[in-house]
């Protein structure tokens, strides 16, 4: 299991070094040096998360300039050890937000505190934020009663870790956002390489008591098994006036029940208190692609590059784009750049080797165009300009994979709502994830 | 409130003002100075001369600051061991708080203080702590007993703590099974033999229902657990399948894996005609791709570990290529091990879009991934073959781009590409040779200069180019030099009149002026050659090489199995087993899947094929990929009488027949192999005890040659000419095609006309044309060897079958089997080498003069004593005497006497087996009754069971 956990700044300073285990600390200063030399400091990229050094053992992640590290000598769980980087993080962020040289260095009782309750001898306990924040505080506890305490413990190592008893409210409410982003790579000739949605269900909760709730979608095997019984699919989908999705596979919050999922494909919890993510999920078929970026590169010569880009918004006429932004690689001897575009505003960043074309809006239907020329400084460099891929970000307020929320059903037995109390927001929203083109 | 202050201040004298602070009547400021300490702690001083001042601090109801002594605690018991003892009436009284957060607090902290003293102290609150009405605290003392087994174990063992934690599986809180199987398995691990965590189906199902229950970290533990049972039968593997399957859907990927290593490891005792099979095929390829949308750091987790599934069962993923298309932004880790795999996935296909994507990859910036897309691409070429003109056609557009290390990459794998379709693609030549003065690294050198060598007759400047390589001789690595030697030799043989300077000049170069052992050898044999019959030497060097295959670079198939049994954890990160990179005992354990059940795949031996050589990384024996196929050269080849005339060093030890070679090598080849095995597979460790050194899986008293019986009796006779008729078995098929990369096995055995008879139909199941098929047998009880080398002349094309009958003799090794009849052994093909067993019927060895006479018979049957006669019955056999002696007849059981008895018959028989082993019978047939009763006495008992079961076999067909 976990030996240890170090938390470094960029210059390679320890700022919380918690060891739970004797192998490594036996050799705790080395292996912290040794972390520090071979990948902190070390010259070239990273070349794998998981560094054998001395036959130990570092898994490292980065967020912004901190280094998290574990430390092992064993065979550990390595997605573990990463689930739990990651968790942590997440943990930290909670309790005190960005995760910073400052802020860690502001929190480092806490961090340590924390580090005590959700590591123990390098195994992993409960680290739901919501269940840690009822015990531990930054301001100590006091005066908890007996059932307060029991109610703490219980909730910490209970069957629903991650919500606790007797949350009450006055309006009950639920927000539903589904957040998916789709990735393309198409080929120079409009050929889709791969394309993907990878979505979410997020959710914000604020219901009162033990809620049950129930989520339905318009996936593609619950609507066919419904279809079945009687009404033919076609019927189906004229009563309904939705069509189905094929979703390819989906991951679920700790709170779902995944045998109900596995044997019924319903989707039952008990949700935890505030924000959380419900589910993920991911769809190849039938993905409505929100824009299509037709590429012309052309070389002048030695020293000019003529690149034309058209980008054409394919969704219906009545929504809007937003915050749709186009970037062009240019090459390194880039010495000079001329911008024409129809809409929105281009510029060449010659820091980011790039030109940037902005657009704030953009109806569906439409098409816009740019073209640039782009002066080179002649060079005797042998290696050919990779042309990385042209990519895109934008922002549309609809589902790409065509995912529609059909139900979401509250179920309170012991308090007096029904699910038509509750008040509810759905809305979906599609981002751009690495939508590229090449050229 | 902020805490950063803490970390600023390194004043002289400091330790002082802290020791002043801590000792200060106001809570506030106490607590203010444990930060400080704590602090410094942290930033590595040493602050351990407080240590009196600061456990004073820990009788307060302050959780925060009794949290904070905790932790300097922790860190300083262990260099004040004395002091340490202070903190233990807090420790002990803690263990009582009504509050239940400090009960956990302090038996969680007491575990992590490795100070023998305390840990006396500890056993007392850790039993009560065990039991306690809370299941926070009941969860965290189950950890403590890992805790306090790694400091003692022979206390917790004592203790009984073992026995408390076992019963904590069954604790109604989940979190708490989770915790104590975390803990078990830890404590097993470092008691391999240790019956601890005694899995059964009831603490199965206990576990299962946990899973369903306890947290994402819990959910591992279990799983990782279940891992490590063995289920009964198939069915039980299907049932734990079947309530592990949901798992695949979280959202945490270490859940995902672990059930994916179950599922891996369970299905393998599925049969596969089952239809659940198929359906857990299917589920698991989703939640394995979409692993690849987590973090990158997991996603490389994630990566490694498909690169075995694929490798185990490529199936899963064989549809999923796309999305392991690299991404421009993805890190390079991850870009590489997608590679890997898009290679690995690689087939007709998708064939198409995947060149596509290497071309893209082979013009990226980072070199080492840029080199892996050439080379993907060469390695397409040998695996595609359709593809293979494509392939080179984009490896030559490559060369053109001039980028130093594309082209040198490129010719290293063009060379393979050559050695894979020879006669094909020599037109690009030319454009290599172009390139010859960019080459710098050592690879590229060698491959170019094989190139060379090779095509020689077809380069008018050949010698030109070799000759420029032979003047920098000296200052090549070993690599270069070896393939220059054998390139020259070549060249030499094909155009001999204007070369014989320059061959005379590396051959002095190699074996007068290098110090490289091989190099030398190597120059002296070819020298040696060359002196002593040039048409030899041509025939040797010029030889026609076996095809190199495709698949080079899986991992052995052991380890691959010990690898799927530790998805998700750091072995399958590495490709390493635990042992490699774990110290101590833990982890040492070897790992395997479990066996299919109910499938008659356990008399084969398993495939242990993959010793095909590197890409061709190696310099002149890399023409010849594999071992195996050096010795099937070797074996082709006429070495025996070599003549002393001419060359400069005096021969000796040259004396070795070709079939001494071929004895010899399979010993260290078999050797090698059996070694890894480690004893795991029983087929091939038999076979390794046959060919080569005694490995200690096999018990003694089988490797010792039979004392006086069988040994003694032994004679090498032959029996000759005798009418057809004898009784043979159908074939069976003994090494089906997919343990054999394609090549099945089916046979028989017949004796005919005296000679015994090996009669085999080989299939061609594979993409490619088999060649060099050889065959040789394992020590056997009879001492059955092939009278003749294996007579495929052809080769062996795609879906063809061809009959091959090879006569046996009784002359070779002997070594007792088990079962007697038993017999091991190795075909080779220019794809590999494999092994399987058969079982031949004894019968093959009755000889046709094995008629007694009658007054032998008799001597002989009192002579042997009682306890050597066995009694078998053979049932539902419907033939009256008569016609059963005279079928046994056919098979050389000879019927020496009839008497009927109260209208019983009994024959009397007798038969010799080849080693000259005299087999006595008596066969009672009473009409009426189909079973008849056969008494078989021999001074060797060891084979009456055989000979009965040909007895009854013969009579039953």
């Amino acid at each position: 299991m976990i030996g240890g956990l170090f938390i470094y700044n960029h210059k390679g300073e320890v700022l919380i070094s918690r060891v739970y285990r004797d192998d490594i600390g036996a050799t705790l200063s080395t292996s912290v040096d040794a972390f520090r030399v071979n990948v902190i400091h070390a010259r070239q990229q990273v070349r794998s998360p998981v560094t054998n050094i001395a036959r130990t053992s570092f898994f490292h992640v980065k967020r912004s300039n901190i280094w998290l590290a574990a430390v092992t000598k064993q065979n550990v769980n390595a997605a573990m050890v990463f689930e739990f980087l990651y968790k942590m993080c997440d943990v930290m962020a909670a309790y005190f937000g960005k995760i910073s040289e400052e802020n860690i260095k502001n929190n480092f009782v806490l961090i340590y505190e924390l580090l005590d309750e959700i590591l123990d001898f390098g195994y992993p306990q409960n680290s739901e934020t919501g269940a840690l924040k009822t015990f531990i505080t930054q301001q100590g506890i006091k005066g908890q009663t007996k059932e307060e305490q029991s109610q703490i413990t219980s909730q910490v190592t209970g069957q629903i870790g991650w919500r606790r008893e007797g949350i009450k409210y006055r309006r009950n409410e639920l927000f539903l956002d589904v957040l998916e982003s789709v990735n393309l790579l198409m080929s120079p000739q409009g050929q889709v390489l791969s394309a993907h949605v990878s979505g979410r269900v997020v959710m914000k909760s604020y219901l009162s008591g033990m809620p049950e709730c129930k989520f339905g979608m318009n996936d593609k095997i619950v609507i066919d098994k419904a279809g079945k019984g009687g009404v033919t699919d076609d019927v189906a989908k004229s009563t309904t006036g939705k069509q189905s999705i094929a979703i390819d596979d989906c991951t679920f919050n700790q709170c779902v029940r995944l045998s109900k999922f596995d044997s019924e494909r319903s989707i039952s919890f008990i949700p935890p208190d505030g924000e959380y993510e419900l589910m993920r999920y991911r769809t190849t078929k039938d993905i409505i692609l929100p824009f299509r970026v037709i590429p012309l590169v052309r070389e002048v010569g030695r020293t000019k590059l003529e690149v034309k880009v058209v980008i054409k918004s394919n969704f219906k006429p009545s929504l809007l784009a937003q915050k749709i932004e186009v970037r062009i690689p240019t090459p390194l001897n880039t010495s000079g750049v001329q911008v024409i575009c129809m809409k929105g505003k281009a510029k060449y960043k010659a820091s980011e080797n790039a030109i940037v074309w902005k657009i704030k809006r953009m109806a569906g239907m439409k098409e816009s165009q740019i073209s640039a020329e782009i002066e080179l400084l002649p060079t005797n460099d042998k290696k050919k300009w990779a042309r990385p891929p042209i990519s895109m970000n934008f922002e549309v307020p609809f589902a790409p994979s065509g995912l529609k929320v059909r139900y979401l059903k509250v179920f309170e037995s012991k308090l007096n709502y029904s699910d038509h109390d509750v008040i509810k927001w759905v809305r979906y929203i599609g981002r751009s994830g690495i939508y590229e083109t090449r050229c | 409130m902020t805490d950063s202050k803490y970390f600023t201040t390194t004043k002289k004298g400091e330790i002082f003002e802290l020791k002043a602070e801590l000792n200060s009547d106001k809570k506030e400021k106490k607590k203010e100075a444990v930060k400080k300490v704590i602090a410094s702690m942290t930033v590595g001083k040493d602050v351990s001369a407080l240590f009196p001042d600061v456990v004073n601090c820990m009788q307060t109801d302050n959780l925060e600051l009794k949290k904070l002594v905790y932790l300097y605690l922790m860190n300083y018991a262990k260099s004040q061991p004395d002091m340490a003892i202070m903190a233990v009436n807090t420790f002990v009284k803690d263990c009582e708080d009504p509050n239940p957060l400090i009960r956990a607090l302090a038996v969680r902290t007491m575990g992590c203080i490795r100070v023998d003293k305390i840990t006396e102290y500890l056993c007392e609150p850790l039993r009560k702590c065990l039991k306690d009405e809370d299941p926070y605290v009941r969860k965290t003392a189950a950890v403590c007993v890992a805790k306090l087994h790694d400091i003692n174990a022979q206390l917790v063992e004592d203790q009984g703590f073992l026995d408390t934690l076992k019963d904590l599986i069954s604790d109604s809180n989940p979190m708490v099974v989770a915790n104590a199987v975390a803990a078990l398995s830890e404590i097993a691990e470092s008691h391999p033999n240790s019956n601890l965590l005694d899995l059964n189906p009831q603490s199965i199902n206990k576990l299962l229902t946990a899973l369903n229950e306890c947290t994402e970290w819990g959910q591992i533990f279990i799983l990782d657990c279940l891992a490590n049972y063995a289920p009964r039968d198939d069915r039980e593997s299907q049932s734990i399948c079947e309530r592990v399957t949901p798992r695949l859907s979280h959202a945490n990927s270490a859940v995902v894996l672990s059930a994916v290593k179950v599922l891996m490891k369970f299905m393998e005792m599925l049969p596969k005609d089952l239809d659940y099979y198929g359906t857990l095929l299917k589920k698991l390829a989703p939640p394995l791709v979409t692993l690849l949308s987590a973090e990158p750091e997991l996603q490389y987790v994630a990566l490694r570990n498909i690169n075995l599934i694929v490798q185990k069962r490529p199936e899963i993923l064989k549809h999923e290529m796309k999305v392991f298309f690299v991404k421009y932004n993805d890190p390079i880790y991850v870009k590489l091990e997608k590679l890997d795999i898009m290679i690995r996935l690689a087939s007709q296909a998708n064939i198409a879009q995947v060149l596509a994507e290497l071309k893209e990859y082979a013009t990226e910036v980072d070199v080492d991934f840029v080199r892996k897309a050439v080379r993907a691409i060469g390695r397409c070429a040998i695996k595609v073959e359709q593809s293979a003109e494509r392939c080179v056609s984009t490896l030559l557009d490559l060369i053109q781009t001039k980028v130093n290390y594309v082209v040198q990459e490129a010719i290293v794998v063009i060379k393979d590409i050559f050695r894979k379709y020879p006669n094909k693609y020599e037109s690009v030549i030319a454009t290599l040779c172009e390139n010859l003065d960019s080459l710098d690294e050592p690879e590229a050198r060698a491959a170019m200069i094989w190139i060379v060598g090779e095509y020689a007759e077809r380069i008018d400047n050949a010698d030109e180019l070799l000759e420029s390589f032979l003047e920098g001789f000296h200052d090549e690595s070993t690599q270069v030099q070896l393939q220059l030697l054998t390139a020259i030799v070549k060249l030499f043989l094909k155009k001999p009149t204007e070369t014989q300077e320059l061959v005379q000049q590396v051959l002095s170069l190699a074996t007068q002026d290098s110090d490289n052992p091989d190099l030398r050898d190597r120059g002296y044999i070819y020298w040696r050659l060359l002196s002593t019959d040039p048409v030899a030497a041509k025939e040797v060097v010029l030889a026609e090489k076996p095809l190199i295959s495709e698949e080079t670079d899986l991992i052995e198939p052991t380890l691959l199995e010990e690898l799927i049994c530790h998805i998700g954890t750091l072995a399958s990160v590495y490709h390493k087993p635990p042992s490699a990179f774990v110290e101590g005992s833990r982890g040492v354990m070897h790992k395997r899947l479990p066996a299919r059940t109910g499938s008659g795949e356990s008399t084969e031996s398993p495939d242990v094929g993959t010793i095909a050589g590197g890409s061709g990384t190696e310099t002149a024996p890399s023409i010849i990929p594999s071992q195996g196929d050096l010795l099937g050269d070797l074996l082709n080849l006429d070495l025996a009488p070599p003549t002393t005339t001419g060359p400069p060093p005096p021969t000796s030890g040259m004396q070795m027949g070709g079939m001494d070679l071929l004895g010899g090598g399979l010993d260290s080849l078999m050797g090698d192999e059996s070694e890894p095995l480690g004893g795991d597979i029983g087929g091939s460790a038999a076979m390794g005890a046959g060919f080569g050194a005694v490995p200690a899986v096999m018990p003694a008293s089988l490797n010792a040659p039979m004392g006086g019986g069988l040994g003694d009796l032994f004679d090498l006779g032959g029996g000759v000419g005798m009418p057809l008729g004898a009784y043979i078995p159908p074939k069976t098929v003994w090494l089906p095609a997919m343990k054999a990369k394609g090549l099945e096995i089916s046979g028989t055995f017949a004796r005919r006309a005296g000679v015994i008879q090996m009669e085999l139909t080989l299939t061609n199941k594979a993409m490619s044309v088999m060649t060099d098929f050889a065959i040789q047998f394992n020590r056997n009880s009879f001492g059955l060897a092939p009278a003749g080398p294996l007579q495929v002349l052809s080769p062996l094309s795609p879906n063809q079958t061809i009959e091959v009958s090879l006569p046996l003799s009784t002359v070779g090794p002997v070594m007792k089997m088990e079962p007697l009849n038993n017999l091991q052994v190795a075909v080779k093909n220019n794809i590999d080498v494999f092994y399987f067993s058969c079982q031949y019927p004894i019968s093959m060895l009755f000889v046709e003069d094995g008629k007694m006479e009658r007054q032998v018979f008799l001597a002989t049957w009192k002579d042997i004593p009682n306890e050597n006669e066995s009694q078998f019955q053979i049932k539902d056999c419907h033939l009256n005497s008569d016609a059963a002696s005279n079928k046994l007849q056919a098979s050389n059981i000879f019927t020496i006497a009839k008497r009927t008895v109260e209208g019983q018959d009994m024959l009397y028989m007798s038969i010799k087996l080849s080693n000259g082993i005299w087999v006595l019978a008596e066969l009672r047939v009473q009409t009426g009754n189909p079973n008849y009763t056969i008494s078989v006495k021999c001074r060797a008992p060891e084979v009456s069971q055989c000979v009965f079961q040909c007895c009854e076999a013969v009579l039953k067909n």
